[in-house]
């Protein structure tokens, strides 16, 4: 960020406050929409105040989020597929009715996303899947959820944010690009802040990143080990033997022995080091078994330094999705409730399986978007059975649901708890009302439980 | 000892939870009986007999008591699992859990099974005349016990993940298996005549491991020793003995350290 740039900005800021009986600014607002959940972003009113001007301090990605909700021409009630196709505007009670009445004559309905709403929602959400004996899935399932089974296998030395901007002076990348998925993580916590032990800021820092193709993270890096697609196994566990001085053979994935053993001695040598890691070996051959070993790197390195281990949580909220349900049920996603406990095994119950497999016959999306995210043989599955989404937007999953419910923006419009990727909960707060009329996600989910309690009392 | 005929007679609209088609369940019980045992559609609990057409008897302990099932079951899950003795055979596909943490007894699946079969098994047999699906004799998630004891026998080839937390027991694979042979391995025998594809004792503590094709990636923490020649399932041969995973946590018996043993067909 250049300085006369930031100058400018200062003074459009400064600018905003002189005419302050215009507008209003309202600060220390969090950002809904990555897992770094940045809570530092200023954004300017209209005179009303109902109206959002701008949004300062975000990333692209996240003012754009606050500004779509301005859209002029944004979906403010329910709407129902008709049999040609087209779309009928419905009321909220209506939407009630056909979602909780699915929901009940659905042997199994599977209820998905959960990671763009808030805990207290998702806490709704829980309780209505455990009335319905529904599946429960969250985004995880095709993002981090292989971490959170590799968790469970090895357990995980872990660290905060905080902690990592004010002594990390090793921090790995590894199939992840914050650069682009997570805008300001560097800014924020990782690489530039001038932290206590770290007072000079990158300077104090060496980055290395691990990935196949040279995105704008591994252009910033001191070391970039471009590995070979799929190897990432292979590479961990060759640091492993390298961290132990073992020999190694000529090139593992692609990657010279020498520079393996610079890599592990870098590593070794630091006060503290950090890796970060993302859907590059979370969803890439082996999956559960490349975080698995990434921590057992973390682990070795804890014989001659600190060293600690983060996951790139996607949506701002999916870490709160799987604290609410591992408080809840003891597992944090592809939970099974149909037989009226918790089961959990992902590959039998997990979203994809049981869509593509066909062991479910309803389909009740909240706060995610499966339409643009799963294989399109999922997709089309949802297509063809029952189906709601509850989203604020029109996405891909309404386009092939029967019902969608709009809903009020969690973090814009109302507030509620999240769960930064870390594990800090920070509660979100409402800029602005909603308009008229709208329902949030946890006031329409409220309304659907207390209507499947009424026909599951008079059945 | 008696034998008792499950015909299917409907294909269920999603999946068959039928984990009381285990001979522990059946011993004892009259075909009635039997016949109004639960299965579970989704949340829905049905008959067995609703699916299945009952024929013969069961014996009155489990050990007594072989169940046949003629036809595809391969939506119904959790066959034979939990048993601890008697019979089952399965002529067709089944679908996942066959025999998951079995401790006895014996299933013949003369078709294919799907994964988490024989999942964290303690004892008894399975064998598999198909493919087996991935997860085969590994652990449940978060499980640090997968196979402890028993034999698992597949004819075809097994998915990925074979073994995975292995503590004990025997897997045999006639085919070729997917990525992760034995990863976490810390016991017993896992036997390849096939080739493996990548990650062969990734993270192994100790135990055996055998491949008699091609292993396509290497892990990278295991290092050659010696050729041994010795006999594997009835074949004898000349193997180059290979040590790892050098990265992993090893124990020591009488000041030796005690590496995971791979084992590469000449």
């Amino acid at each position: 960020m250049s300085r006369s740039w930031m100058r400018l900005r200062s003074l459009r800021r400064s600018a905003y406050r002189q005419v302050g009986n215009l507008a209003k600014i309202v600060t220390d607002v969090v950002c809904p929409f990555c897992g770094t959940l940045c809570d530092d972003l200023e954004v300017a009113l209209d005179d009303s105040g109902e109206k959002i001007l701008e949004v300062y301090n975000a990333c692209a990605i996240g003012a754009a989020k606050f500004l779509h909700s301005q859209a002029e021409d944004r979906l403010t009630r329910p709407q129902m597929k008709q049999e040609d196709g087209s779309w009928k505007e419905v009321t909220y009670d209506e939407a009630v009715e056909y979602t909780a009445q699915m929901l009940i004559d659905a042997k199994k309905p599977l209820m998905y996303g959960w990671s763009s709403t808030s805990c207290s929602a998702q806490s709704v959400g829980s309780e209505l899947g455990e009335v319905v004996g529904a599946c429960m899935d969250n985004t995880a399932t095709v993002c981090h959820g292989s971490s959170l089974i590799a968790v469970q296998d090895v357990g995980i030395p872990s660290a905060t944010l905080g902690e990592i901007a004010n002594r990390a002076d090793r921090v790995v990348f590894w199939g992840c690009n914050p650069a682009h998925a997570h805008p300001r993580h560097m800014s924020r916590y990782s690489i530039f802040p001038r932290g206590f032990f770290t007072g000079k800021g990158s300077k104090s820092r060496k980055m290395v990143v691990v990935d196949p193709r040279r995105t704008d993270t591994a252009k910033m890096a001191d070391i970039h080990l471009q590995l070979e697609q799929g190897h990432d196994y292979e590479l961990l566990s060759a640091i492993r033997v390298a961290i132990r001085g073992e020999k190694l053979p000529k090139t593992v994935a692609g990657i010279p022995a020498e520079t393996i053993y610079e890599v592990a001695e870098t590593l070794k040598s630091g006060r503290f080091a950090v890796i970060f890691f993302g859907m590059g070996v979370t969803q890439s051959l082996g999956k559960n078994h490349n975080i698995d070993i990434a921590i057992a790197v973390t682990r070795d390195l804890n014989d001659y330094t600190k060293a600690a281990i983060i996951p790139m949580r996607g949506h701002y909220n999916v870490t709160g999705s799987g604290q609410v349900w591992g408080w809840q049920f003891g597992f944090p996603f592809c939970l099974d409730l149909s037989r009226g406990f918790a089961r959990y095994n992902p590959g039998d119950s997990s979203s994809n399986d049981l869509l593509i497999r066909d062991e479910v016959d309803a389909a009740f999306v909240l706060g995610s978007d499966p339409g643009a995210h799963f294989p399109v043989g999922s997709v089309r599955k949802i297509a063809q059975m029952p189906s709601v989404c509850i989203d604020p937007h029109i996405t891909p999953t309404s386009a092939v649901s029967k019902l969608h419910v709009p809903v009020a923006f969690v973090g814009v419009e109302v507030g509620g708890c999240a769960y930064r990727m870390d594990n800090v909960p920070i509660e979100t707060r409402k800029v602005v009302e909603p308009p008229e009329g709208m329902l949030t996600d946890e006031e329409f989910l409220t309304m659907v439980l207390k209507r499947v309690k009424e026909m599951k009392g008079a059945a | 000892m008696a034998k008792i005929t499950l015909t299917p007679t409907k294909t269920p609209t999603l999946r068959l939870e039928a984990e009381n088609i285990c001979p522990d369940s059946f011993a004892g019980k009259s075909n009635e009986e039997i016949a109004n045992l639960h299965v579970f559609v989704g949340k829905e609990s049905q008959a067995l007999g609703d699916y299945f057409e009952i024929a013969g008897e069961s014996g009155s302990t489990a050990a007594e008591t072989t169940i046949v099932i003629n036809g595809d079951v391969n939506r119904v899950k959790y066959i034979g699992m939990k048993m601890s003795a008697g019979e089952v055979i399965i002529n067709g596909d089944a679908d996942m859990y066959v025999g998951a943490w079995m401790s006895g007894g014996k299933i013949n699946a003369n078709g294919s099974v799907d994964a988490f079969s024989g999942l964290g098994m303690t004892g008894g047999e399975l064998i598999i005349k198909g493919d087996a699906g991935n997860y085969l004799g590994a652990a449940y998630r978060g499980d640090w016990r997968g196979m402890q004891g028993g034999t698992i026998r597949v004819s075809g080839n097994a998915g990925s993940d074979v073994g995975t937390f292995m503590r004990g027991g025997t897997i045999i694979i006639g085919g070729n298996v997917d990525v992760h042979v034995g990863t976490h391995m810390e016991g017993g025998t896992i036997i390849v005549k096939g080739d493996a594809k990548s990650r062969v004792g990734g993270q192994m503590v100790k135990g055996d491991i055998y491949v008699f094709g091609d292993i396509e990636v290497m892990m990278p923490g295991f290092q050659y020793r010696k050729d041994v020649d010795s006999e594997v399932d009835g074949t004898t041969g000349s193997f180059a003995l290979y040590e790892g995973d050098i990265g992993e946590r090893h124990g020591k018996s009488k000041g030796e350290t005690i590496y995971g043993k791979l084992y590469m067909k000449h």
